[in-house]
């Protein structure tokens, strides 16, 4: 329990590392990035000297990067994310509509590319025919070489479902590497010894396959959490959808480095997130089997 | 080597020769528009058509795969340089350094690469000429590839460090610095070799993705990406297939350096 607890701490302290680290940098970028001391109000030509002074006064205290991190770091604290260089909304209320649809957008994705990484690695694993190993081995092959907007705009064609899209960009990937696991697994002698004392083959995956490979299985989860959020911005920049890939996308198109910062600093907490979650319940499930 | 390897090599030799001679094999460049033949459909004179700007697809697919063939590689030779440095001095100093090293890889790695990608793409001007969109494209593929690389390869140096004959070497009284280029880095060339090549076929898909987004190459400089383009117009497969050379050759082309790969990912791992 005690080192549970520890690598608990450990995560939580990584995560919160990460975040100030990340504040740090995004602050920095937003403070570097071209435009960043101009500002509209001062072409107002009814404006004189003085009260353009007053405004590029106001300004000054941004100028030194950390006085302008802990400033910036404080606002965020308090909710306040800055507002949209492009679309002149608040960061906030772009970020909470749009999240929603992007994690509705993620679970069947990620559901989806689960259920065919798993169903493939299972069959080829239990039926281990070479011709269906080398078909497999194609089918997953190809999408591998097919770039993921591509993929997109097929599926745009063929009036498939986002969540299929994302399936097929993130499944190959799962894929592979969960066959190869499940392959090298069914090879270890136990399993070789349960299958001659004629065990059922659910039985054999649920008592003994499952338990070795689940920890591996767990980190592999946690990266393709990473690796939907990846494929969300084509899915939703070329299927239309506004959530938070498209969101990104735009702010990419726009150069909207308020909004892209803060969409990056979430998209790391989330991913974090995941992998952190996914160690934590690998190392639990192999503390149960110890 | 097997026939289905010599193959193969025959398909990629075939398409870097033919990219290479688009300066021969479409005389007329990759810009010139023929307004008179807008969106024209296969013909003698237009071997894969016309765009919507009339320009000759075949010769815009030929420029097109010469950017990505020849950028591509270099890109990867910048990452593992940089993976080379980073990783393989964490890996050797050991401690602290490759902790902190690895934690900045981590970060880097837990970004989805896409995202990193079109983050980093958002910082750079996106107004400039095709030229430098091309370079600051690939360059920054170069720049921000490494960090896999770099994982391998710090895991390699750090079995190095406390190899015998490194020790020896340390207790002989060798300097550090002379210790790690002559002996850490020349050990780690198998592995180098293997990231290098492995990186070829990941940064032509990234490019194709940007161009696909709009953050690639700009116009009217071809590349796969921007080619690849034209399919989101399309209504039907069957309708213009002959817009999908660019995707079938890409993917001929990522399939052959994947298939001739599985030896060196082998080595990577």
């Amino acid at each position: 329990m005690g080192s549970l607890r520890w690598k608990i701490a450990g995560h939580a302290l990584a995560l919160l590392a990460t975040v100030l680290l990340g504040g740090l940098l995004s602050a920095t970028l937003v403070r570097l990035a071209p435009g960043f001391d101009a500002d509209e109000e001062e072409l107002d030509p009814h404006l004189n000297a003085q009260s353009v002074q007053a405004l590029r006064d106001a300004r000054h205290k941004d100028h030194n990067v950390f006085r302008f991190y802990f400033s910036y770091m404080k606002r965020a604290a308090q909710g306040d994310l800055g507002t949209s260089l492009a679309l002149g909304q608040p960061v906030r209320n772009l970020l909470r509509d749009r999240i929603p649809l992007t994690l509705r957008l993620l679970f069947a994705g990620l559901g989806l590319a689960w259920v065919l990484s798993l169903t493939l690695a299972l069959s080829a694993a239990w039926l281990h025919v070479p011709a269906y190993d080398a078909l497999t081995t194609a089918v997953g092959g190809t999408f591998l070489c097919v770039p993921a907007a591509v993929l997109v705009l097929l599926s745009v064609l063929w009036n498939v479902s986002s969540a299929l899209a994302i399936a097929l960009i993130v499944f190959p990937h799962t894929w592979r590497y969960t066959q190869n696991l499940l392959m090298k697994t069914y090879s270890r002698p136990h399993i070789i010894a349960a299958r001659a004392k004629g065990l059922g083959e659910a039985r054999i995956l649920f008592w003994h396959v499952v338990p070795v490979v689940a920890p591996q299985l767990l980190a592999l989860a946690g990266v393709s959490v990473s690796m939907a959020v990846g494929a969300a911005i084509p899915v939703e920049a070329l299927c239309g959808l506004p959530g938070i890939g498209q969101l990104a996308w735009q702010a990419a198109l726009a150069r909207d480095l308020p909004l892209l910062v803060n969409i990056t600093m979430l998209v790391t907490v989330v991913t974090l997130l995941a992998n952190s979650s996914a160690d934590l319940i690998g190392h639990m499930v192999q503390r149960r089997r110890a | 080597m097997s026939l289905w390897r010599k193959l193969l090599y025959v398909v990629l030799g075939l398409v870097l020769t033919a990219s290479v001679a688009a300066t021969w094999l479409a005389p007329a460049g990759y810009a010139r528009q023929y307004r008179e033949a807008t969106d024209a459909p296969p013909s003698r004179t237009h071997w894969l058509g016309t765009d919507e700007l009339g320009r000759d697809r075949f010769a815009r697919v030929l420029y097109g795969t010469r950017i990505s063939l020849l950028l591509a590689p270099a890109a990867a030779l910048l990452s593992t340089l940089i993976a080379a440095m980073i990783g393989g001095l964490a890996g050797y100093l050991g401690g602290a350094w490759a902790r902190m090293a690895m934690a900045v890889t981590d970060l880097f790695l837990s970004l989805p690469w896409l995202f990193l990608l079109i983050t980093a793409r958002a910082l750079m001007p996106l107004n400039v000429s095709p030229l430098v969109s091309v370079l600051v494209t690939f360059l920054l593929l170069g720049l921000l590839g490494w960090t896999a690389a770099a994982r391998v390869l710090c895991a390699s140096a750090a079995t190095l460090r406390t190899s015998d004959f490194v020790r020896q070497a340390r207790a002989a009284g060798l300097p550090g610095p002379r210790l790690f280029w002559v002996h850490i880095m020349p050990n780690l060339w198998p592995v180098l070799y293997a990231q290098f090549w492995i990186s070829i076929p990941v940064f032509i898909l990234s490019e194709a993705n940007l161009g696909i987004l709009g953050l690639g190459v700009a116009e009217p400089m071809p590349s796969w990406g921007s080619l690849l383009k034209e399919l989101e117009g399309l209504v039907s497969v069957g309708e213009e297939p002959w817009k999908f050379v660019p995707l079938i050759l890409l993917v001929v082309v990522v399939t052959s350096f994947q298939s001739l790969l599985s030896r060196q990912e082998e080595i990577a791992a």
